[in-house]
């Protein structure tokens, strides 16, 4: 069977679903901040296949910044847990109930 | 089934294989280790798709500086040790139950797309001096853009992981697990 | 000259603009002075167009258009000024003797804080009435109106610290707003009917016969008619006028004397051309008329208050010159609203002269004799109370006569009811001056020594008026004793008598004859009567005449009451009930689902999550199995 476009459709489908997963069953954030870099990168697979499907550059370009703006967040969203991690000695997501008071 | 095809099935095995091992595994550096399996098969991927910029990008910033950089904050906080507590096994047939409806969901939603079997004669739009004209043309201004975005970036991890004054940094809470 | 219309209302606008500005630091002379010379200008100008209308070049009528009203689709509306015989004439009236009124308060009102207020309230006073007289369409005229209105309001309960001058007020008020509503309907009445509501357009579309039913008409004429009933005080809405005499003096002169009552006998003349059209609204005027003018006459010989005698009279007086509209004799009715006028702010003015020498007394039971220390306010008051019952010689008689030898051409019927109510006139203005200014005095020690002549600007006013109630009446005379008659010649290009009649010289000169028998006999009567004043309690019918018929007491019952118990109903089921229920249900409703959606904020992040993720797979199900 040769490999069409569904397939990496549903490829990237299930690698994003196993994200989705993995944040809803962990509980430590660097985990979860894991299996979000995760689903970016189903969303960037998704998107150079479409690329190549259509034989257009864009997607390929708009991968790069996707990557650019992960990279980013992955700068910020560490910063920010190591400073969780300073003040409760945890990484646990449970200790982070704050939002409701 | 030519070579394209099993490359494909065995990248694609590894990646959700790797994958998995990242929620399952208990240990944070084991999931560390096969996020960056899984972004390698991911990079197989774009490889076998002719995107070999984004390959080399994506192993480089994903595989080498992001997870370098998660490896790195697993270490300073000494997680490696199995020491999270884990959810309440509800919670956690939850969590992959709605996962997995989603799944099911968004595979109803795109079944009926029209299979195209993937063209493999134009073999050059992934190449980086296509990719590096485009950029540096019609993608010019979001490219410095993302410039300003990653000194922002910078300053802000800077400004937040500062040490702060001693007398603050004691902790009132103090509910270490 | 006439081009420069617009001057004449905007002396007041500006001197209204810069006493209510500026009223709490500006000294009160200065306040005083603004005020009358804002007046005075006004005056000068409307001089100038008088004498411009007067002359036999003139292309009556001048309409002065300043600026677009209201433009919206077919209706058009300018703010435009239409200058006349009638309009200069009323101007003259409303000028002059509020320039007048104005000199005189500057001296009344100078112990009271608010009387550059007052000034204030005054200029804007006259302002609204210079523009219902100006107003070359309705709109116009109901925005003077409604103008009148609020000053009225405003001057009457100007010691609104004291509350039952208050409740004076809110009751005028009311009763014009009463009034005004039928205005108001007429004017869209008229609007509907002709889509218009200027004077000259809405004239020519009845001269040209328009495709209208007769009854549109009479409803047209029916609801200005109570407009008109509102503002110038007529049964059944003139009770507001006794009571509003609870204001300043002067106020008194100039409002509910002088100008605003006057209001709407302007509109009735104004819209002579819709009346000739509509007999049987006719017939209603007159019979209001001359039953106000009965019951008024009657009511004021038992009252006891000074103002408050005169008040009556006033509506006595208003209903002889509805009357006189009620026959036709549109500019016999302006001729007596001029010369009454006169007197009317005469007698105001002398009676405030009065209140001001007794220390604001105003009981005639605890006057008396005052003629001795105030000599230049007995003979002003003197000839106001000649003029008013009509003696030959003075104003009153010329217009008084007038009315009734009308209204006997009409009907005899009017004619001798007519002639009671001037009878009785007679007899109380003659009980009321000789009370005050005959006999001995009869109030404390300690008014006794204040009593004092009032100043200058007081009794110039007087003097000036009294001169004008004698001669004003020689501009019209009858029939029978001039040639011509100057007024109704100066009004013939604006203002068409209904039903124009010639009496016999003989039976005009028996008319007079009789008219004037009676006004001498009642006052010998009542000189008779209250040489020797007699205040005992009063029983029967001079009991009701002094309790007003109970006419109050009767709308208290009639429609007070039972609209307050409407109202207390309503508050209580109604508003309590329903409306708070409905309004507190509501945010009961939202609080209590509050109350249970707020178990929902855990705070915990991976709840927040696992929803976010339902929310996304809601949300696909719909938009790919449920839309489509």
């Amino acid at each position: 069977m040769p490999v069409n476009s569904t397939h990496y459709l549903f490829l990237s489908l299930l690698l994003f679903s196993i994200g989705i997963m993995g944040t809803l069953m962990r509980r430590n954030a660097i985990i979860i901040f894991m299996c979000i870099e995760l689903m970016l990168n189903a969303v960037n697979l998704l998107l150079v296949a479409f690329s190549r499907l259509y034989g257009d550059i864009n997607a390929q370009l708009f991968v790069f910044f996707i990557m650019v703006v992960a990279a980013a967040e992955v700068a910020v969203g560490l910063a920010i847990i190591v400073m969780m991690y300073r003040k409760v000695h945890s990484v646990d997501i449970n200790i982070l109930n704050r939002l409701k008071h | 089934m030519d070579i394209y095809a099993i490359l494909f099935w065995v990248l694609s095995a590894i990646a959700v294989g790797c994958a998995l091992g990242v929620i399952l595994s208990r240990n944070p550096v084991n999931s560390v280790m096969f996020l960056i399996a899984t972004f390698f098969a991911i990079s197989g991927h774009y490889i076998l798709m002719n995107a070999q910029f984004l390959a080399i990008v994506n192993v480089i910033v994903y595989a080498g500086a992001i997870m370098v950089l998660f490896l790195f904050v697993i270490m300073l906080m000494n997680l490696n040790a199995d020491v999270e507590p884990q959810k309440g096994h509800l919670v956690q047939l939850a969590g992959v139950l709605s996962g997995g409806v989603l799944f099911l969901v968004l595979l109803a939603a795109v079944k009926t797309a029209a299979p195209v079997i993937m063209d493999r004669t134009n073999t050059d739009i992934g190449l980086i001096s296509n990719l590096g004209k485009v950029l540096f043309t019609d993608y010019v201004l979001p490219f410095e853009i993302s410039s300003v975005l990653f000194l922002s970036a910078m300053i802000g991890a800077v400004v937040i992981g500062k040490k702060e004054d001693m007398h603050s940094t004691v902790s009132k809470e103090g509910t270490t697990p | 000259m006439s081009q420069l219309v617009y001057l004449v209302p905007l002396f007041p606008l500006i001197g209204f603009l810069i006493n209510g500005l500026f009223w709490k630091r500006m000294p009160k002379t200065m306040g005083g002075v603004i005020g009358s010379v804002a007046i005075l200008a006004s005056f000068a100008v409307s001089v100038g167009i008088f004498l411009e209308v007067k002359s036999p070049s003139f292309q009556s009528p001048v309409i002065v258009t300043l600026f677009d009203f209201i433009q919206s689709g077919k209706l058009h509306v300018p703010f435009a000024f239409q200058v006349d015989a009638l309009s200069a004439l009323f101007l003259l009236i409303i000028t002059g003797v509020g320039f007048l009124i104005h000199v005189y308060s500057t001296s009344y009102m100078h112990h009271d804080e608010g009387m550059v207020k007052y000034f204030a309230y005054l200029n804007l006073f006259v302002f609204s009435m210079l523009l219902l007289v100006l107003g070359a369409n309705y709109l116009i005229m109901f925005i003077g109106w409604e103008g009148v209105g609020l000053c009225s309001y405003l001057l009457i309960g100007f010691w609104f610290k004291n509350r039952d001058y208050t409740n004076a007020a809110k009751k005028a008020f009311v009763m014009n707003r009463i009034g005004d509503l039928g205005f108001l309907i007429g004017m869209l009445l008229v609007l509907v009917n002709f889509g218009t509501l200027g004077y000259q357009e809405f004239f020519g579309h009845l001269k040209g016969g328009a495709a209208v039913p007769t009854s549109t008409y009479n409803w047209i004429a029916l609801c200005f008619f109570i407009g008109a009933t509102g503002k110038s005080a007529q049964i059944p809405l003139y009770t507001w006028l006794p009571d509003a005499m609870a204001g300043p003096t002067p106020v008194s002169a100039l409002i509910h004397a002088a100008t605003m009552v006057t209001a709407g006998i302007y509109m009735i003349a104004r819209s002579g051309a819709l009346y000739s059209l509509t007999p049987e609204i006719l017939h209603v005027v007159a019979i209001v008329g001359l039953a106000t003018a009965i019951v008024a006459a009657t009511i004021a010989i038992k009252q006891y208050d000074i103002k408050k005698v005169l008040a009556y009279s006033t509506v006595s007086q208003l209903g002889f010159m509805f009357l006189a509209l009620g026959v036709g004799a549109y500019t016999t009715a302006v001729f007596h609203v001029m010369t009454h006028a006169f007197f009317k702010a005469l007698l105001f003015l002398g009676s405030g002269s009065v209140i001001h020498a007794m220390g604001g007394e105003q009981d005639i039971r605890r006057m008396g004799g005052l003629g001795k220390h105030m000599r230049v306010t007995q003979i002003t008051f003197l000839i106001g109370c000649l003029a008013i019952s009509g003696i030959p010689g003075l104003s009153g008689f010329f217009s008084k006569d007038a009315i009734l030898a009308d209204a006997f051409a009409h009907s005899p019927i009017l004619y001798y009811l007519g002639i009671v109510a001037a009878m009785m006139t007679a007899f109380y203005m003659f009980r009321l001056y000789f009370l005050t200014f005959n006999g001995s005095f009869r109030g404390t020690e300690e008014q006794h020594h204040h009593l004092h002549e009032s100043p200058a600007a007081m009794t110039i006013p007087l003097v000036v008026l009294a001169i004008l109630s004698i001669v004003g009446g020689y501009i019209g005379m009858p029939a029978v004793m001039s040639e011509h008659n100057a007024l109704n010649e100066y009004l013939s290009p604006v203002v068409t008598n209904f039903g124009e009649h010639h009496l016999e010289h003989t039976t005009e000169w028996m008319l007079m004859g009789i008219s004037v028998a009676v006004s001498v006999l009642m006052i010998i009567v009542a000189y008779t009567v209250n040489r020797k004043p007699n205040f005992a309690e009063n029983t029967g019918l001079a009991k009701v005449l002094e309790n007003k018929w109970y006419v109050d007491e009767l709308y208290d019952a009639i429609i007070v009451r039972p609209i307050e118990a409407f109202s207390r109903m309503m508050d209580k089921f109604a508003e309590r009930r329903g409306i708070d229920g409905l309004v507190n249900g509501v945010g009961k409703t939202v609080r209590w689902g509050g109350d249970r959606l707020r178990l929902l904020q855990s705070g915990q992040v991976g709840f927040y999550i696992f929803i976010m993720v339902l929310g996304i797979v809601v949300l696909f199900s719909l938009s790919f199995f449920w839309v489509r």
